[in-house]
């Protein structure tokens, strides 16, 4: 998986691409939302939008990123789900714990000043 | 290719996790599933084989998880034993708890069983064998079988 990350507007979004699976996927992620907050960068929009494929473990990795990023007073919110990664929050229940968003500006703009 | 059955003997490595996986979707394409389902079961799979490798076997080399395939005219019947000390299930938490929701681990299972038609779990004191079975839907698989 890769992930590269650019500011908009005081948020910091996230693009990954590829898997985020048990092993190297898990990884990027966790490695890049930790080393954000570890520099002051709390408002983290992950874009989800070249993600094709994410198994029970980056589920896991994806809850972990939003709990962490909330117990340090920051935000963390989607875009871009794919229909695969969609369907899979769907069916456990965490498409509503997450605020997900399909569109940049707007997604941008939602976070608190 | 009725009754057909193939099997792997496999590592305990996160290789074996991703072997598993693309094994598992080459068989299902083959056994005509459509793309989604084909994606369920590799899914399926990948989730069983984290499970034998992680928890059955805690990545120990010399515990090995067999991995087989059994193609017959309505089904394809997926097993996978590991050598660990046995997956007990009635103690799996239910991760859409309210309380679960937020863990970042236990939806392997839950998972495995949302995108197969049948699951069964049978723990032993030399291991876990997890059958998991997927009916084929449709006559495509089978025209191409009474075709050959």
């Amino acid at each position: 998986m890769k992930s590269s990350t650019r500011q908009v507007d005081g948020v910091t979004i996230v693009d990954l691409s590829g898997r985020i699976t048990l092993g190297e996927g898990s990884v990027v992620l966790r490695d890049s939302v930790r080393d954000l907050l570890s520099k002051g960068h709390k408002k983290i929009l992950l874009n989800l939008g070249d993600v094709n494929y994410i198994d029970s473990s980056g589920i896991g990795e994806l809850v972990s990123a939003f709990t962490t990023s909330k117990n340090q007073g920051g935000e963390l919110k989607l875009l871009n789900l794919t229909k695969k990664v969609h369907d899979l929050l769907q069916i456990t229940k965490l498409y509503t714990v997450f605020d997900v968003k399909d569109d940049e500006a707007t997604a941008v703009k939602s976070f608190s000043k | 290719m009725s009754g057909n059955r193939v099997s792997y003997t496999l590592d305990s490595t996160l290789e074996t996790v991703n072997s598993a996986e693309e094994t598992a979707g080459r068989m299902a394409a083959e056994a005509g599933f459509d793309d989604e389902d084909v994606m369920k079961i590799s899914m399926a799979v990948r989730e069983a084989a984290v499970n034998a490798v992680m928890h059955g076997n805690a990545y120990s080399p010399g515990k090995k998880v067999t991995l087989a395939f059994e193609r017959t005219a309505r089904d394809l019947v997926i097993t996978i034993r590991d050598q660990g000390t046995g997956l007990d299930a009635s103690k799996i938490p239910d991760p859409l708890a309210p309380e679960n929701l937020m863990k970042t681990s236990g939806r392997g299972i839950f998972l495995i069983r949302s995108f197969m038609d049948v699951v069964e779990i049978h723990p032993s004191q030399s291991g876990t064998e997890l059958k998991m079975i997927k009916h084929v839907h449709g006559s495509a698989a089978d025209s191409k079988e009474a075709s050959q």
